[in-house]
């Protein structure tokens, strides 16, 4: 028992660091949420700041000089507009669009798995149904037909996206909640008689948890591409929010013409963000179940 | 049996019919359709006529009355926007969409087994190792982006293969395809690798987990044993086991392949029933919209019945746990 000393967190972090590529992921994660935070400080211009803007500036390669004796790092579109600003800013729009989805979805899913393990019965069975039903349909196409329907706006993207995700959390947790419920701390906790919400709220909850921890990093990533694939069908967010892709399919009509940086580095900057959340999602899993450690 | 299909017929026609009120009523709710259609500088009479005209003026329950029954004769309305039955329009869409989605299909498994077989066979090699890393980008990287990048490199850089369109088109009983002339396949050839990316990656690690776990199985020690060749154990012994999830898998990805085309046509410019979609949908050409949805529900609804029936006759113990209720 003289490895207890080592508390839960620190033998978790030390579990995550054993793999450098999920280390790698972490550290490469860390910056870019570092970036989208701190856009403003990091940019050398506010790309949306049009007295900013010099239309001399427009479509310049990687690298050129502007007019005004600025840098354009990662080049310029059309407008003038530094690629690398756009890209920061970009960035913060797509990881808030995708973070905020996957929360509400998590909270939303885990409330129906948790009242469907709970309540059981036809309460189970009918939401099981719903969301067998809509596992059945690939997620894009429920997010288009959603769009179609609700018009264009960031709350109706992110609502788009959570109805397209809370079935994932519903299934989760009910599977958990169903195997938690009859352990003995929840039979401790009504013997108590601890009111029912008190006992699935603190008691239940916690211990579905991990599994939940792993699938929503997972689904952040999974939000993102959507909210990226949506924009570019021009589906998704407005202009007023230029997400990365938004800045992709802004590229898309340059690319024929070989100017390819405008699409390339937002594309670069959300691949390099999916593959670094799953990445450290992947590693999340292995380290969080304990049955798969050596 | 026949119980069983019949129950599962019920459902389905049970979640068709609840899907095409939710499509109705959602789709026909967004915004005023003759804002539209209907040129700003018309007068009052032929705005009023158009909107006769579109069945617009009647009362939401009547206009999906009057939806369902066409519906149910092959008429699902008139595009707002061209004048041609909406299911005129995705029928003549349908065959490029079909024919990329095949082609697609093909790649995959024509690449995806092989590759899952090698690193299913040699798990520890240098190649079987880069086969999964690139497996892993096949899933992370989005499709829009990736097709994107193959237009800049294939067609922008390099000049080999054209961009945009389907090409050169010939009939086949009746229907125009592509992949008959050499300018049909060469436009043909990088949406469908864009399309095959993801399910090439979900064959290779199906395809590998099922080879690691068939060899170490009792019958192959044992043909082995009986000094069979490498080339029958693994074409035979090998493959054959682990077909089964795989044809499973290839079936029941079609259907989403289809939906996935929506993006790839969009950025290849394919005149499929995808790119129709998101026209349809840029200008609010509802009809089309409403058959374009209710008709791939009803491809999935078909995909998902014929896969469980399939399954039922596989593996009764399916059928005993649907009848007694107990789930």
């Amino acid at each position: 028992m003289s490895a207890a000393v080592q508390s839960p967190l620190r033998r978790f972090l030390a579990d995550f660091a054993a793999s450098r590529v999920a280390l790698a992921a972490a550290v490469l994660l860390a910056a870019i949420l570092f970036a989208a935070l701190f856009a403003p400080l990091l940019s050398p211009q506010d790309p949306y700041d049009l007295s900013q803007l010099d239309i001399m500036d427009s479509k310049l390669e990687p690298g050129a000089k502007g007019a005004s004796g600025n840098t354009f790092v990662l080049g310029s579109d059309e407008q003038g507009r530094d690629l690398w600003s756009a890209i920061l800013y970009g960035l913060r729009i797509s990881l808030g669009v995708g973070v905020l989805a996957t929360v509400v979805a998590m909270a939303f899913g885990s409330m129906v798995g948790l009242a469907s393990a709970w309540i059981g019965g036809r309460f189970d069975a009918l939401m099981m149904r719903i969301v067998d039903l809509q596992l059945s349909f690939p997620a894009i196409l429920v997010a288009l037909v959603l769009l179609a329907v609700l018009g264009q706006g960031v709350d109706k993207v992110v609502m788009a996206l959570v109805i397209v995700q809370w079935a994932y959390y519903a299934r989760t947790v009910r599977g958990s909640a169903l195997v938690e419920r009859n352990r003995e701390y929840i039979e401790a906790a009504r013997c108590l008689a601890l009111s029912p919400a008190r006992i699935v709220l603190r008691h239940l909850l916690p211990n579905c948890l991990p599994p939940l921890i792993v699938i929503a990093t997972v689904q952040v990533a999974h939000a993102i591409a959507l909210e990226a694939t949506l924009s570019f069908l021009g589906l998704g967010m407005p202009i007023t929010s230029p997400s990365l892709g938004l800045l992709i399919a802004n590229g898309y009509t340059q690319l024929l013409s070989g100017k390819y940086w405008i699409s390339f580095f937002p594309g670069v900057a959300l691949v390099l963000t999916i593959v670094a959340i799953n990445l450290v999602g992947d590693h999340l899993r292995d380290v969080l179940n304990p049955r798969l450690s050596r | 049996m026949l119980a069983f299909i019949l129950r599962r017929l019920m459902q389905s026609t049970g979640v068709l019919f609840v899907m095409s009120l939710l499509v109705f009523f959602g789709v026909y709710a967004i915004g005023n359709p003759v804002d539209i259609l209907v040129n700003p500088n018309a007068d009052q009479q032929d705005i009023a006529r158009a909107i006769a005209e579109l069945g617009l003026d009647q009362p939401l329950h009547l206009q999906y009355w009057h939806f369902l029954s066409g519906a149910l004769s092959g008429d699902l309305g008139v595009s707002f926007s061209t004048g041609i039955p909406a299911l005129e329009l995705i029928f003549q869409r349908m065959p490029a969409t079909l024919e990329l989605a095949a082609a697609s299909m093909v790649i995959a498994i024509v690449f995806g087994i092989p590759l899952g077989l090698y690193a299913g066979l040699r798990p520890e090699s240098k190649v079987a190792k880069g086969i999964m890393a690139g497996s892993i980008l096949g899933f992370s990287l989005p499709t829009f982006w990736v097709g994107l990048m193959l237009i800049m490199v294939f067609s922008v850089w390099l000049g080999w293969l054209p961009p945009t369109g389907r090409g050169d088109t010939v009939d086949l009983f009746g229907v125009p395809v592509s992949f008959l002339t050499l300018d049909g396949w060469s436009h043909l050839l990088l949406p469908a690798t864009n399309l095959a990316l993801f399910n090439l990656a979900l064959l290779i690690r199906l395809t590998r987990a099922g080879t690691r776990e068939v060899m170490v199985q009792d019958y192959i020690r044992f043909a082995r044993a009986k000094g069979l060749s490498d080339s029958r154990i693994i074409g035979v012994h090998v493959l054959k086991n682990i077909m089964i999830p795989i044809v499973t898998i290839v079936g029941l990805e079609f259907g989403s392949v289809i939906a996935f085309a929506v993006v790839t046509e969009s950025i290849f410019a394919w005149p499929g029933m995808g790119k129709l979609l998101i026209d349809s949908i840029n200008q609010l050409d509802r009809p089309v919209i409403v058959a374009y949805v209710l008709l791939i529900v009803l491809m999935f609804v078909l995909i998902n019945l014929v896969v469980d029936v399939l399954y039922s006759l596989l593996d009764p113990r399916i059928r005993l746990a649907d009848s007694g209720g107990a789930r």
